[in-house]
């Protein structure tokens, strides 16, 4: 009998390609006619296609792939068009939003940040196109919409860094460049200018979120491969019996912690822990600079950050001491 | 199998090499600065050390003179700012600067050949003439940030014409290319902010124009700070630079979690706090208004004076010549004159 304790996935099946249930509605139907790749199936399904692309899958391609370019360009430009330095730079190349002295401007000077705002707008319309695709393929199915509202979670806290709170704040100038290292020296930034977001609740949040999801994520995979040799995969066969591999992995944890979740809520824990990382992440930076300006002097201010003994002779601030350039 | 086997040492060979540049060779040293559990620490490697102190080495001073007796203005031709020093310690003390700022050139490089010592011919004699002033006004002036240890000719130079570090504008932080590509002055590889892709000239806004380094909000709740995360990344950029000009990190002078706040920062954000306007006053009144003297190969790729930064004096060290004090044999550069302020 085939194992599961491998990298990679020991069982590959290979039959006749199998088109998918039937389709109810719609011009489109699947594209291609399904084949077969020995090393996907090492990671996962070895057969390949068909896919349903449809008009948004379509229309979210087209958008996606005229934001790459107008970054893409906007980058190559930057480095005068040179395509060795294009390459050696690249982490650090960007399109940046618009200086905060243009505010709101509903459509900057392009080589101010208006590439960026057109960017922004064709990417957006590419992420939510997407959004509805995945809703959409999704009830084709037959399925829940957890998927799309997983997603939306991730898209409001696009929306909030991009969008929502440069709207609020009244400047474009807020909001995050498109570039590899520019983003992180910008979310590096954002902390440092509202005074440390680290003592934002909601950063809390969404920190103990994200590393809980990754425990989860580990605690589940790891507990479903160990009971795989007894077919533990197979979950849902195995849920109504006594002695199974699902039982045995439910009593894993009973014995270990003395709670386990179960076969179906395990994945429900794995779905809010997953959602709530974005989700309370964009509360916390929406809040950031319109409604709190110092987070460190926030939590001060309600008992949240410690204060520690003082070991240097104490310091003041020379701007305030007379006599002193300022 | 063979090929297998081929592919694991490869990857390990990869993973190997990129680890070897990656981390610092051991050990390293970790110094706790503030109250524990702050991680206010400095972090040292006892070979960059060593070759801090290798680098860092003070020349011997020339043995004094008997004094002459006689003022320098007595016995020398258009002497400006020294005039009131005993001529035999000036004799010493051109002697030493010669070793400080011009060892392979010899006297000629200020005093031009064939003519009297007391000939402005040559540009280089104007600006260490100012220089000197400068030198003065530091030591007298500016006791705030350089105490008394205080600097001379070869706290920047080090036997160089030209300190090994100054800096001019920076022609691409202006550089806007028609229809795209602008940069904003940020975005590429930035040796000035520790090849991070902040702002590459965080000199010219900070330490020739006086614009505002603060940038972090003094209340809990939004009232009248508009400073934007743009500026922020200046801010930032100026700070990584400094960090680097010192050979230190930034609990050096801030306790991190509130990177605003004077009352958590260590002494030494008050020293750099006069230093950064020591730069500036430096930068405007005396390197600025050398402009007309320099000749055209001194100057920038915009046509600009060299001019100062942090590191121009600390070259890695977060004391200059690690702490070590010159000005104690040449008292004469420690004195304030009404030259010196003489703009």
């Amino acid at each position: 009998m085939a194992e599961y304790q491998n990298l990679f996935t020991q069982v590959q099946l290979r039959g006749p390609a199998y088109a998918g249930v039937p389709l109810e509605r719609g011009p489109w139907t699947r594209q291609g006619a399904g084949r077969f790749s020995y090393f996907l199936g090492k990671i996962g399904d070895a057969q390949i296609g068909p896919i349903y692309l449809g008009w948004t899958g379509l229309t979210s391609l087209l958008c996606g792939f005229i934001a790459f370019e107008i970054i893409g360009l906007n980058m190559w430009a930057s480095v005068n068009w040179d395509p060795i330095q294009f390459v050696r730079q690249l982490p650090w190349l960007a399109l940046e939003p618009p200086p905060p002295a243009y505010g709101r401007c509903m459509l900057c000077p392009l080589n101010e940040g208006g590439w960026w705002q057109i960017a922004g707008f064709f990417l957006t319309l590419s992420i939510l196109l997407w959004w509805v695709r995945v809703y959409r393929r999704a009830r084709a199915l037959g399925m829940g919409t957890h998927l799309a509202w997983a997603f939306a979670s991730a898209i409001w806290l696009y929306l909030v860094l991009g969008f929502i709170r440069p709207l609020l704040m009244g400047s474009w100038g807020e909001a995050v460049p498109f570039g590899i290292f520019p983003h992180l020296d910008w979310t590096a930034a954002f902390s440092i200018r509202y005074g440390n977001l680290f003592y934002n609740p909601f950063h809390m949040l969404s920190i103990a979120f994200l590393y809980g999801s990754t425990l989860l994520f580990a605690m589940h995979g790891a507990t479903i491969l160990a009971v795989s040799r007894l077919g533990g995969e197979r979950e849902i066969e195995q849920i109504v019996d006594r002695g199974t591999a699902a039982e045995r992995a439910a009593l894993f944890w009973r014995w270990t912690m003395g709670f386990n979740a179960t076969v179906e809520s395990i994945h429900r824990w794995a779905w809010w822990f997953a959602v709530l990382c974005p989700l309370t992440g964009g509360i916390g930076i929406l809040l950031t600079g319109t409604a709190v300006d110092n987070w460190y002097l926030w939590a001060v201010k309600h008992g949240v950050a410690p204060s520690y003994p003082q070991v240097f002779p104490p310091v003041a601030d020379p701007a305030a001491l007379p006599g002193v350039s300022p | 199998m063979k090929f297998r086997f081929a592919l694991a040492l490869a990857l390990l060979a990869v993973v190997a090499v990129g680890l070897a540049l990656t981390l610092q060779h051991p050990p390293v040293v970790a110094i706790q600065g503030g109250y524990r559990g702050l991680g206010m620490m400095q972090v040292y490697n006892p070979q960059t050390l060593e070759a801090k102190a290798a680098t860092n080495r003070v020349p011997e001073p020339s043995p004094k003179l008997d004094p002459s007796g006689q003022p320098s203005s007595a016995v020398y031709q258009n002497v400006q700012v020294l005039k009131d020093v005993d001529s035999n310690e000036l004799l010493r003390l051109m002697n030493d600067i010669t070793q400080w700022v011009a060892p392979d050139q010899g006297c000629a490089y200020c005093h031009a050949e064939g003519e009297e010592l007391s000939s402005d011919k040559l540009y280089t004699k104007v600006v260490a003439r100012r220089m000197l002033q400068m030198t003065r006004h530091i030591n007298a002036d500016w006791k705030s940030h350089v105490a008394d240890t205080g600097v001379t000719c070869y706290t920047c130079h080090r036997g160089q014409p030209v300190p090994a570090y100054v800096w001019f504008q920076d022609p691409s932080s202006v550089d806007v290319h028609g229809l795209l590509g602008n940069r904003g002055g940020k975005n590429a590889p930035a040796p000035s902010a520790g090849l991070t892709a902040l702002p590459s000239d965080p000199f010219e806004a900070f330490l020739d124009y006086a614009n505002e380094i603060r940038v972090v909000s003094a209340t809990a709740l939004p009232e009248d700070d508009h400073s934007s995360i743009k500026q922020t990344e200046w801010t930032y950029a100026l700070m990584i630079n400094i960090s680097n000009a010192l050979g230190v990190n930034c609990t050096f002078c801030h306790n991190s979690r509130s990177f605003f706040a004077w009352d958590q920062s260590t002494p030494q954000r008050a020293t750099a706090y006069h230093g950064i306007r020591l730069v500036r006053d430096l930068n405007k009144n005396y390197l600025e208004g050398l402009s007309a003297q320099f000749p055209h190969e001194r100057l920038g790729p915009l046509g600009d004076v060299p001019k100062i930064n942090c590191r121009t004096c600390h070259q890695g060290a977060s004391k200059p010549l690690l702490g070590a004090s010159m000005i104690k044999d040449y008292p004469e550069l420690a004195v304030a004159s009404a030259a010196s302020n003489a703009r």
